[in-house]
């Protein structure tokens, strides 16, 4: 986990500073810079210092909680403060509500393999996985919020949980497809196990069959992938709230990209693979509690 | 009790069912002396292949992917066929005019045909998502049937360098490099998409290899004498290539997504590059007034991803054992 940690980080530091030609003019993209800030910037990421120095040092910005400035020259850690909430909200909602909706059909279309419901589901998850984000994010946005007016169009300042329960649903609903199939092969698989016969003849009730002796057997490959699509979400959320305007750190990353704003786009980036790692983390911990053959000395 | 339809039977040759007879009942002397180990030269042979052709054959989702797949490549090759307008041919004149005829989609903003675009579009996100799927499989699956053939300390370094990969998501890092360049070709967004995705299919590649590795067939042609490349290249390889085969086909849909959630982003492909994922991104801000300038390439982009889907999703279930027989 920390060599990944480490390997992670400086992949991303090293193809900011070590692609050929100026990172500094690099950063700026198409905008002319000062030499004044021009040198602020080459003295703010010790351009000056050998390479393995300057990634120390970034290191150390990360632990110690410092991400840099914005380029509008606000610490990249305030803006954090304000957006990481709302981020979390919409993340946390979007996964819940792709979880126990992937999990609750996934389930019954894995119990009834080949039958005409689990072809459906199966055709619609195709379906929902082959439109992109920003598509189903549009369409929500046009007939939810704009023709039909159920819905607020964009979400802006205040964003409570009803005003995100939309983009959450668009969100979510790309994993939902992925936590579904996951969820059916697993079952599938499961549910002809030798101890399931066994728990049906000691007499169980099908509700207990089901979701004890079926279900936590058939849940380790979907924990994995919901503990992976955080990063998914993450990077869907870029997107997301920039539709939506929400003011996430995606919606932040959102506008910083528009805008060209590279310096912005890479410190915002950086807190996302972190917590994407973090996520993995809590993950494989997580698998012990699931799999009792899964222990971690 | 033998299958009939297996090929090399005994029973072929003297059929033990009697007319008015439900159940086979197995003669005495049904399989004589050495009969398990003989042939029919007259079967046709089998193979992985012809198994998985026979499975896919009657897969109604195979037969309508490869056709929305043949169509879209009919339109990437000659779009000529299908429209007689110029996409880059804009006139004010025409801004968010209607459909009219020979204009079926009508015009967007700039008064370019939208319909005409649409089919233009497909030669950009087909092209990004194929070239980058080879650079991909080329990388991925080299290094992956390498580590996974010579193990060892190679597979070690090879297995971290990948746990890194992984830890950063495709769309993040792309969002991160294509930032950084400012002369954007559809060749940085096929490098950069591949670079960072080569893990995917290197992961595949090498625990299809190692699971092939260790079969007798590998044992024969070793104690033949044959160079450890060659049974590579000639034993393992072709063997292990199913479900390299699989991600590939879902990372080409994979990949035209996210060169259209970049272009979408305005750092994909240039905007002189006719893309749906650009029209659909100078497309929103009309969304109100004229919801078809989005709506045309959205559609165009969702039914060829569901193509190359769909297409992986068939392939998997012909190519692997576990899932065939359930």
């Amino acid at each position: 986990m920390i060599p990944v940690f480490i390997g992670a980080t400086l992949l991303i530091y090293a193809m900011v500073f070590l692609i050929p030609g100026d990172p500094i003019q690099a950063l700026a993209g198409d905008k002319p810079l000062s030499p004044a800030v021009a040198d602020q910037l080459r003295e703010r990421y010790h351009l000056d210092r050998p390479f393995i120095v300057q990634y120390l040092l970034y290191l150390k910005g990360i632990f110690t909680l410092d991400f840099g400035t914005s380029f509008s020259g606000q610490p990249v850690r305030d803006v954090l403060a304000r957006a990481f909430p709302v981020t979390i909200r919409l993340a946390f909602m979007a996964i819940v509500i792709e979880a126990a909706f992937g999990i609750f059909f996934g389930v019954i279309a894995g119990l009834r393999k080949g039958k005409a419901f689990d072809a459906t589901l199966l055709v619609l998850s195709l379906f929902i996985i082959a439109v992109p984000v920003f598509v189903i994010g549009f369409l929500a946005q046009f007939f939810l919020g704009v023709r039909w007016g159920i819905a607020p169009v964009t979400v802006g300042a205040d964003a409570s949980f009803s005003r995100l329960l939309v983009p959450a649903i668009v969100l979510g609903l790309v994993s939902f497809a992925y936590v579904l199939r996951l969820t059916r092969t697993s079952v599938a698989e499961n549910k002809d196990a030798d101890h399931v016969r066994t728990a049906t003849a000691k007499g169980l009730s099908r509700r207990r069959v089901v979701v004890v002796h079926i279900l936590r057997n058939s849940l380790i490959p979907v924990v994995t992938f919901l503990g992976a699509d955080l990063g998914a979400l993450m990077a869907g959320a870029i997107v997301t709230e920039g539709i939506f305007n929400i003011n996430g750190v995606g919606g932040t990353i959102y506008q910083a990209v528009i805008r060209g704003e590279a310096p912005t786009v890479v410190s915002f980036v950086t807190v996302l693979v972190v917590v994407f790692l973090v996520a993995n983390l809590l993950v494989d911990l997580l698998y012990a509690a699931l799999d009792p053959r899964i222990r971690y000395a | 009790m033998p299958d009939p339809d297996l090929p090399g039977t005994p029973d072929r040759a003297s059929p033990q069912a009697r007319a008015g007879q439900n159940y086979f009942v197995a003669g005495p002397d049904e399989v004589e002396a050495l009969g398990v180990d003989r042939l029919d030269e007259a079967s046709p042979p089998t193979s992985m292949w012809r198994d998985a052709w026979r499975g896919l054959r009657r897969n109604p989702m195979f037969l309508v992917s490869a056709l929305l797949i043949l169509f879209v490549l009919v339109v990437v090759a000659v779009p000529g066929l299908f429209t007689g307008q110029d996409p880059r041919m804009c006139l004010g004149q025409n801004s968010m005019r209607g459909p009219g005829a020979g204009h079926p989609f009508g015009f967007d903003l700039q008064g370019c045909d939208i319909f005409a675009r649409t089919v233009y579009g497909a030669r950009a996100s087909v092209l990004t998502g194929v070239g980058a799927t080879a650079i991909f499989l080329l990388i991925g699956g080299t290094v992956g049937a390498l580590a996974g053939f010579y193990g060892g300390r190679l597979d070690a370094v090879v297995s971290r360098i990948t746990d890194v990969f992984f830890g950063i998501p495709l769309i993040l890092a792309a969002i991160v490099m294509m930032q950084l360049f400012r002369n954007r070709s559809i060749w940085t967004v096929m490098l950069i998409l591949a670079l960072f995705a080569w893990p995917h299919v290197a992961r595949i590649a090498r625990g299809s290899v190692i699971s092939v590795r260790g079969n007798d067939f590998v044992l024969a042609a070793t104690a033949l004498g044959v160079s450890r490349f060659r049974i590579l290249l000639r034993h393992v390889l072709p063997n292990a290539v199913g479900p390299v085969i699989v991600v590939t086909t879902i990372w080409l849909g994979v990949f035209i997504v996210t060169e259209a959630t970049l272009s979408y982003l305005g750092i994909g492909l240039p905007p002189s590059v006719v893309s749906w994922g650009g029209d659909i991104s100078t497309g929103q801000s009309r969304l109100r007034s004229g919801s078809g300038i989005i709506f045309y390439p959205a559609a165009a982009l969702a039914v060829t991803v569901l193509g190359f889907i769909m297409l992986g999703d068939a392939l998997r279930d012909a190519l692997d054992p576990k899932a065939r027989k359930r």
